[in-house]
Protein backbone atom coordinates (compact mmCIF):
# COMPACT_ATOMS: atom_id res chain seq x y z
CA UNK A 1 0.00 0.00 0.00
CA UNK A 2 1.14 3.54 -0.69
CA UNK A 3 0.89 6.44 1.75
CA UNK A 4 -0.87 9.75 1.09
CA UNK A 5 0.17 13.17 2.30
CA UNK A 6 -1.15 14.83 5.44
CA UNK A 7 -3.70 16.93 3.54
CA UNK A 8 -5.83 13.78 3.23
CA UNK A 9 -6.84 14.06 6.90
CA UNK A 10 -8.12 17.63 6.59
CA UNK A 11 -11.74 16.48 6.85
CA UNK A 12 -11.27 14.47 10.04
CA UNK A 13 -9.22 17.23 11.68
CA UNK A 14 -11.93 19.75 10.84
CA UNK A 15 -14.12 17.93 13.36
CA UNK A 16 -11.60 18.79 16.10
CA UNK A 17 -10.40 22.29 15.28
CA UNK A 18 -11.96 25.42 13.90
CA UNK A 19 -8.84 26.20 11.89
CA UNK A 20 -7.31 24.24 9.02
CA UNK A 21 -4.82 22.08 10.92
CA UNK A 22 -3.14 20.84 7.74
CA UNK A 23 -1.72 24.37 7.45
CA UNK A 24 -0.42 24.28 11.04
CA UNK A 25 3.25 23.52 11.63
CA UNK A 26 4.38 20.53 13.70
CA UNK A 27 7.78 19.92 15.25
CA UNK A 28 8.75 16.23 15.21
CA UNK A 29 9.64 14.81 18.65
CA UNK A 30 12.01 12.35 16.99
CA UNK A 31 14.26 14.59 14.90
CA UNK A 32 13.07 18.16 15.45
CA UNK A 33 12.04 18.61 11.84
CA UNK A 34 9.32 21.23 11.44
CA UNK A 35 6.91 21.49 8.55
CA UNK A 36 3.23 21.83 7.70
CA UNK A 37 0.94 19.03 8.96
CA UNK A 38 -0.17 18.64 5.35
CA UNK A 39 3.37 17.57 4.44
CA UNK A 40 3.35 14.55 6.79
CA UNK A 41 3.48 11.11 5.17
CA UNK A 42 0.14 9.53 5.90
CA UNK A 43 -0.26 5.79 6.54
CA UNK A 44 -2.86 3.48 8.02
CA UNK A 45 -5.93 5.30 6.78
CA UNK A 46 -8.28 2.35 7.35
CA UNK A 47 -7.77 2.19 11.13
CA UNK A 48 -6.87 5.83 11.54
CA UNK A 49 -4.45 8.41 10.21
CA UNK A 50 -0.81 7.81 11.08
CA UNK A 51 1.16 10.94 10.17
CA UNK A 52 4.87 10.21 9.89
CA UNK A 53 7.69 12.72 9.67
CA UNK A 54 9.01 12.83 6.08
CA UNK A 55 12.55 13.20 7.45
CA UNK A 56 12.87 10.45 10.10
CA UNK A 57 9.62 8.41 9.57
CA UNK A 58 8.72 8.68 13.28
CA UNK A 59 5.01 8.95 14.06
CA UNK A 60 4.15 12.62 14.67
CA UNK A 61 0.39 12.32 15.14
CA UNK A 62 -2.42 9.79 15.01
CA UNK A 63 -6.10 10.46 14.42
CA UNK A 64 -8.60 7.68 15.13
CA UNK A 65 -12.24 8.30 14.28
CA UNK A 66 -14.79 6.18 16.15
CA UNK A 67 -18.51 6.46 15.35
CA UNK A 68 -19.07 8.81 18.30
CA UNK A 69 -15.57 10.17 19.08
CA UNK A 70 -12.33 11.33 17.50
CA UNK A 71 -9.01 10.54 19.21
CA UNK A 72 -5.98 12.73 18.51
CA UNK A 73 -2.62 11.45 19.75
CA UNK A 74 0.15 14.04 19.54
CA UNK A 75 2.91 12.38 21.55
CA UNK A 76 5.21 12.37 18.52
CA UNK A 77 4.98 16.12 18.20
CA UNK A 78 6.73 18.47 20.60
CA UNK A 79 4.87 21.49 19.24
CA UNK A 80 1.93 22.33 17.04
CA UNK A 81 1.84 25.89 15.74
CA UNK A 82 -1.61 26.98 14.66
CA UNK A 83 -2.41 30.20 12.79
CA UNK A 84 -4.85 32.49 14.62
CA UNK A 85 -8.00 33.31 12.76
CA UNK A 86 -7.84 36.76 11.21
CA UNK A 87 -4.13 37.26 11.76
CA UNK B 1 -32.63 -0.47 -10.74
CA UNK B 2 -35.92 -1.62 -9.29
CA UNK B 3 -37.47 -0.17 -6.20
CA UNK B 4 -37.08 -3.43 -4.35
CA UNK B 5 -33.54 -4.75 -4.24
CA UNK B 6 -33.21 -8.25 -2.86
CA UNK B 7 -29.46 -7.84 -2.62
CA UNK B 8 -29.41 -4.92 -0.22
CA UNK B 9 -30.02 -5.87 3.37
CA UNK B 10 -31.75 -9.02 2.32
CA UNK B 11 -29.49 -11.22 4.38
CA UNK B 12 -28.35 -10.37 7.85
CA UNK B 13 -24.59 -10.46 8.18
CA UNK B 14 -24.89 -12.22 11.51
CA UNK B 15 -26.49 -15.14 9.72
CA UNK B 16 -23.12 -16.25 8.31
CA UNK B 17 -21.69 -18.83 10.71
CA UNK B 18 -18.36 -17.78 12.17
CA UNK B 19 -18.87 -14.10 11.44
CA UNK B 20 -18.76 -11.79 14.50
CA UNK B 21 -21.26 -8.91 14.73
CA UNK B 22 -20.66 -5.98 12.38
CA UNK B 23 -18.26 -7.93 10.14
CA UNK B 24 -18.50 -8.77 6.43
CA UNK B 25 -16.86 -11.63 4.57
CA UNK B 26 -13.96 -11.07 2.23
CA UNK B 27 -12.09 -13.54 0.06
CA UNK B 28 -9.21 -11.12 -0.53
CA UNK B 29 -6.49 -10.46 2.01
CA UNK B 30 -6.54 -6.68 2.51
CA UNK B 31 -3.25 -5.05 3.54
CA UNK B 32 -3.37 -2.47 6.34
CA UNK B 33 -0.19 -0.78 7.38
CA UNK B 34 0.69 2.01 9.79
CA UNK B 35 4.04 2.59 8.11
CA UNK B 36 6.45 1.48 5.43
CA UNK B 37 6.87 -2.30 4.98
CA UNK B 38 10.19 -3.35 6.52
CA UNK B 39 12.25 -5.82 4.48
CA UNK B 40 14.10 -8.01 6.97
CA UNK B 41 16.83 -10.34 5.67
CA UNK B 42 16.57 -13.71 7.41
CA UNK B 43 20.16 -13.47 8.65
CA UNK B 44 19.21 -10.29 10.52
CA UNK B 45 15.93 -11.62 11.91
CA UNK B 46 15.62 -12.51 15.57
CA UNK B 47 12.90 -12.86 18.17
CA UNK B 48 13.53 -11.95 21.81
CA UNK B 49 11.40 -12.65 24.86
CA UNK B 50 12.21 -10.28 27.74
CA UNK B 51 10.70 -11.14 31.11
CA UNK B 52 9.50 -8.74 33.81
CA UNK B 53 12.80 -9.33 35.65
CA UNK B 54 14.93 -8.49 32.61
CA UNK B 55 15.83 -12.06 31.63
CA UNK B 56 16.08 -12.51 27.86
CA UNK B 57 15.74 -15.46 25.54
CA UNK B 58 16.53 -14.99 21.87
CA UNK B 59 16.11 -17.09 18.71
CA UNK B 60 17.63 -16.43 15.31
CA UNK B 61 15.76 -17.54 12.17
CA UNK B 62 17.45 -20.93 12.02
CA UNK B 63 16.73 -21.65 15.68
CA UNK B 64 13.18 -20.36 15.40
CA UNK B 65 12.24 -22.46 12.36
CA UNK B 66 13.82 -25.53 13.98
CA UNK B 67 11.23 -25.34 16.77
CA UNK B 68 8.18 -27.57 16.56
CA UNK B 69 5.68 -25.92 14.21
CA UNK B 70 1.94 -26.38 13.77
CA UNK B 71 -0.42 -26.04 10.81
CA UNK B 72 -3.53 -24.13 11.85
CA UNK B 73 -6.72 -23.16 10.07
CA UNK B 74 -8.42 -20.17 11.66
CA UNK B 75 -10.86 -17.33 10.98
CA UNK B 76 -9.45 -13.80 11.16
CA UNK B 77 -11.36 -10.61 11.92
CA UNK B 78 -10.09 -7.10 11.21
CA UNK B 79 -11.43 -4.16 13.22
CA UNK B 80 -12.10 -2.38 9.90
CA UNK B 81 -14.90 -4.96 9.59
CA UNK B 82 -13.60 -7.52 7.12
CA UNK B 83 -13.37 -11.16 8.14
CA UNK B 84 -11.67 -13.98 6.31
CA UNK B 85 -12.68 -17.51 7.21
CA UNK B 86 -10.63 -20.69 7.06
CA UNK B 87 -7.17 -19.16 6.61
CA UNK B 88 -4.26 -21.62 6.79
CA UNK B 89 -0.97 -20.86 8.48
CA UNK B 90 2.14 -22.57 9.79
CA UNK B 91 3.84 -21.24 12.85
CA UNK B 92 5.35 -21.83 16.25
CA UNK B 93 2.91 -21.79 19.17
CA UNK B 94 3.63 -19.25 21.88
CA UNK B 95 3.30 -22.20 24.26
CA UNK B 96 6.50 -23.57 22.69
CA UNK B 97 8.38 -20.26 22.83
CA UNK B 98 7.38 -19.55 26.43
CA UNK B 99 7.73 -23.13 27.73
CA UNK B 100 11.10 -22.56 29.41
CA UNK B 101 10.58 -18.91 30.32
CA UNK B 102 10.33 -18.20 34.06
CA UNK B 103 7.63 -15.57 34.50
CA UNK B 104 4.68 -14.55 36.61
CA UNK B 105 3.67 -11.72 34.25
CA UNK B 106 0.00 -11.27 33.41
CA UNK B 107 0.51 -9.01 30.39
CA UNK B 108 2.72 -8.79 27.32
CA UNK B 109 3.74 -6.25 24.72
CA UNK B 110 4.40 -7.52 21.21
CA UNK B 111 7.15 -5.64 19.36
CA UNK B 112 7.78 -5.41 15.63
CA UNK B 113 10.48 -4.27 13.25
CA UNK B 114 9.51 -0.68 12.38
CA UNK B 115 8.42 0.13 15.93
CA UNK B 116 4.84 -1.19 16.01
CA UNK B 117 3.61 -2.53 19.35
CA UNK B 118 0.42 -4.13 20.66
CA UNK B 119 -0.52 -5.34 24.13
CA UNK B 120 -1.96 -8.81 24.77
CA UNK B 121 -2.74 -10.51 28.09
CA UNK B 122 -0.48 -13.48 28.77
CA UNK B 123 -3.38 -15.93 29.01
CA UNK B 124 -4.41 -15.02 25.45
CA UNK B 125 -1.04 -16.23 24.14
CA UNK B 126 -1.12 -19.64 25.85
CA UNK B 127 -3.05 -22.92 25.58
CA UNK B 128 -3.00 -23.10 21.79
CA UNK B 129 -4.46 -19.65 21.21
CA UNK B 130 -1.53 -17.86 19.53
CA UNK B 131 1.32 -18.53 17.13
CA UNK B 132 4.17 -16.77 15.42
CA UNK B 133 3.36 -17.64 11.82
CA UNK B 134 5.85 -17.78 8.98
CA UNK B 135 3.81 -19.47 6.26
CA UNK B 136 0.43 -18.50 4.84
CA UNK B 137 -1.50 -20.75 2.48
CA UNK B 138 1.54 -23.02 2.16
CA UNK B 139 3.89 -20.24 1.04
CA UNK B 140 6.49 -18.14 2.86
CA UNK B 141 4.76 -15.17 4.45
CA UNK B 142 5.11 -12.14 2.16
CA UNK B 143 6.46 -8.88 3.65
CA UNK B 144 3.15 -7.11 2.94
CA UNK B 145 1.41 -9.62 5.20
CA UNK B 146 4.04 -9.48 7.93
CA UNK B 147 6.83 -11.73 6.70
CA UNK B 148 9.24 -13.13 7.62
CA UNK B 149 7.02 -13.79 10.65
CA UNK B 150 3.93 -12.31 12.26
CA UNK B 151 1.86 -12.87 15.35
CA UNK B 152 -1.35 -14.86 14.84
CA UNK B 153 -3.94 -14.40 17.60
CA UNK B 154 -7.16 -15.19 15.73
CA UNK B 155 -9.57 -14.82 18.65
CA UNK B 156 -8.76 -11.09 18.91
CA UNK B 157 -9.11 -8.35 16.27
CA UNK B 158 -6.31 -8.70 13.76
CA UNK B 159 -4.40 -5.54 14.78
CA UNK B 160 -3.26 -7.67 17.73
CA UNK B 161 -1.68 -10.10 15.24
CA UNK B 162 1.31 -7.82 14.74
CA UNK B 163 3.24 -8.06 11.49
CA UNK B 164 7.07 -8.26 11.35
CA UNK B 165 7.39 -9.38 14.98
CA UNK B 166 10.78 -9.31 16.67
CA UNK B 167 10.03 -9.56 20.35
CA UNK B 168 7.74 -9.97 23.31
CA UNK B 169 8.07 -8.07 26.59
CA UNK B 170 6.41 -9.67 29.60
CA UNK B 171 4.83 -7.14 31.97
CA UNK B 172 3.18 -7.10 35.39
CA UNK B 173 0.80 -4.31 34.37
CA UNK B 174 -1.14 -3.72 31.18
CA UNK B 175 0.09 -0.90 28.92
CA UNK B 176 -1.33 0.33 25.62
CA UNK B 177 0.44 -0.46 22.35
CA UNK B 178 0.49 1.58 19.13
CA UNK B 179 -3.22 1.62 18.26
CA UNK B 180 -4.46 1.18 21.83
CA UNK B 181 -2.71 4.43 22.81
CA UNK B 182 -4.56 6.17 19.99
CA UNK B 183 -8.06 5.12 21.03
CA UNK B 184 -8.46 1.45 20.16
CA UNK B 185 -9.63 -1.08 22.74
CA UNK B 186 -7.08 -2.57 25.14
CA UNK B 187 -8.34 -6.14 24.54
CA UNK B 188 -10.16 -6.27 21.19
CA UNK B 189 -12.63 -9.18 21.31
CA UNK B 190 -14.41 -9.26 17.92
CA UNK B 191 -17.39 -11.16 19.34
CA UNK B 192 -17.98 -8.31 21.81
CA UNK B 193 -17.18 -5.63 19.18
CA UNK B 194 -14.45 -4.18 21.39
CA UNK B 195 -13.18 -1.80 18.72
CA UNK B 196 -12.55 1.46 20.62
CA UNK B 197 -11.83 2.40 24.23
CA UNK B 198 -15.01 2.11 26.25
CA UNK B 199 -16.71 -0.36 23.87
Amino acid sequence: MNPLDGNAMAGDLRELFTVDVTAAHYTCAGCGHADAVGALILWGQEMGHVGRCPTCEDVVLRVVTAPDRVFLDLRGSVRLELPRTGS
Amino acid sequence: MGIISRGFGGRRRESVPGLPPGQYLTHDFPVLSAGPTPRIPLDRWSFTVATETGEKKKWNWQEFTALESEDVTVDIHCVTKWSKLGTTWRGVALDTLLADVETAADYTMVHSFGGYTTNVPMEDLLDGKAWIAYKFDGEDLEPEHGGPARMLIPHLYFWKSAKWVNGLTLMNDDEPGFWEAAGYHMYGDPWLEQRYQGD
